[in-house]
C-alpha cells in the first residue's frame, strides 16, 4: 500500500515539512502490517528501523530475567518507537507488541541518516519527541524509586476516598493512580504484588481484601 | 446481569481502538459510538480502558472485605 502524505503530515517528526519535502521523504518509508498480539521487536536485538504508529495500539515493555513485565508506555496513532537505538546505533532498548491489529510506517536505519543529512530541519522535531519520551521515563523512574506506591494502593483499598463509610465507591485503576499520585502502570503492578502476598484476591471486577490486618501493615495503618 | 465496562457516550469519539484490543468481542461500533454487549467471556482485563485516548471507558472495581 502507498505511504500516504496526509498521514506523514500528522506525525510529530514531520511537523512543518512541505508537501514536496514529504513526497521526497516518502520513498524511504515502508509500511508494515502487524497482527494483534504479534511481537514487533525484542529488547536487545539489533535495531533495524524506527517506527510510527499509523493505526492500532502498541505496548512498549521490558521483561526481567525472571519473566516479570514492566510496561514502559502505551503508544497510539502518530507516536513513534525505537527512536533511541537508531540514533545511538545500539540494540533495541525495549520490546514492542501489538495490542490490536496495527499498521506501521518504518524508516530503516541507513535511510534515517540520509533524511537527516538532506532535511536537517527535521532535527528540532526529533529533539522535541525525544524530550517528551525522556520526561515520561524520568517520571516512571521517580515512581519506581521513591514512592511507596504499594503502601498508597493498600491504603486506597482499605479507605477508598469518596465513600460514606457504608458504601465503598468503585474505583478504576486510573482513579487509583490519580489518588496515589502515580502512573496507571504502577497500580496494576501493585495489585499483582498484593495478590502475590495473598492479602487481596482480584476476581474479575471485584477486589476482595482477604487479610485486612496484613493490608493495614502494608499501608502503614497498623496500630 | 453481568458487570461490564461503562462507556461515556459524550466522551467516546468512535475511534474503535478498544474494539481492536478486546479479546471477548464485547465491544461494537454503532452510529460512531461504542456499545457494550454483556458476555461472560469478559475477564475484566481493562485493556479497553487502557487504550481509550478519550478516557471514555471505565472498568471500575468493587472493593470488598472478606468476612472472617
Amino acid at each position: 500500500m502507498v505511504v500516504q502524505i496526509e498521514i506523514l503530515k500528522s506525525l510529530p517528526y514531520c511537523s512543518g515539512l512541505s508537501t514536496a519535502e514529504l513526497d521526497a521523504i516518502r520513498e524511504f518509508i515502508f509500511e508494515r502490517t502487524v497482527g494483534k498480539g504479534e511481537i514487533i521487536l525484542l529488547d536487545g536485538e539489533p535495531a533495524e528501523a524506527i517506527y510510527f504508529v499509523v493505526s492500532g495500539v502498541i505496548k512498549i515493555f521490558k521483561t526481567s530475567m525472571e519473566g516479570k513485565e514492566q510496561i514502559i508506555t502505551i503508544l497510539r496513532p502518530r507516536e513513534s518507537f525505537n527512536d533511541v537505538p537508531i540514533f545511538d546505533s545500539g540494540p533495541n532498548l525495549v520490546s514492542a507488541q501489538a495490542m490490536t491489529p496495527v499498521v506501521l510506517y518504518g524508516i530503516k536505519k541507513e535511510n534515517v541518516e540520509v533524511i537527516l543529512r538532506d532535511y536537517p530541519q527535521i532535527a528540532p522535531n526529533i529533539i522535541k519527541v525525544l524530550a517528551g519520551q525522556m520526561r515520561h521515563l524520568v517520571s516512571l523512574i521517580e515512581d519506581l524509586s521513591f514512592k511507596n506506591v504499594l503502601g498508597r494502593v493498600a491504603k486506597i483499598l482499605l479507605e477508598p476516598p469518596g465513600g460514606d463509610g457504608a458504601v465503598r465507591p468503585r474505583l478504576t485503576q486510573q482513579d487509583m493512580a490519580a489518588i496515589a499520585g502515580t502512573a496507571r502502570e504502577m497500580i496494576g503492578r501493585s495489585l499483582k504484588a498484593l495478590e502475590g502476598y495473598g492479602v487481596i484476591k482480584v476476581d474479575r471486577h471485584r477486589i476482595v481484601i482477604m487479610d485486612k490486618k496484613a493490608l493495614q501493615e502494608i499501608a502503614g495503618l497498623a496500630t | 446481569m453481568i458487570e461490564m465496562p461503562e462507556i461515556d457516550r459524550e466522551k467516546c469519539n468512535g475511534c474503535g481502538l478498544c474494539i481492536g484490543v478486546c479479546y471477548c468481542q464485547a465491544l461494537k461500533l454503532a452510529n460512531n459510538i461504542i456499545t457494550v454487549t454483556e458476555t461472560e467471556k469478559c475477564g475484566w482485563c481493562t485493556q479497553c480502558e487502557v487504550v481509550c485516548p478519550m478516557g471514555a471507558i471505565r472498568c471500575a472495581f468493587e472493593i470488598v472485605i472478606e468476612e472472617a
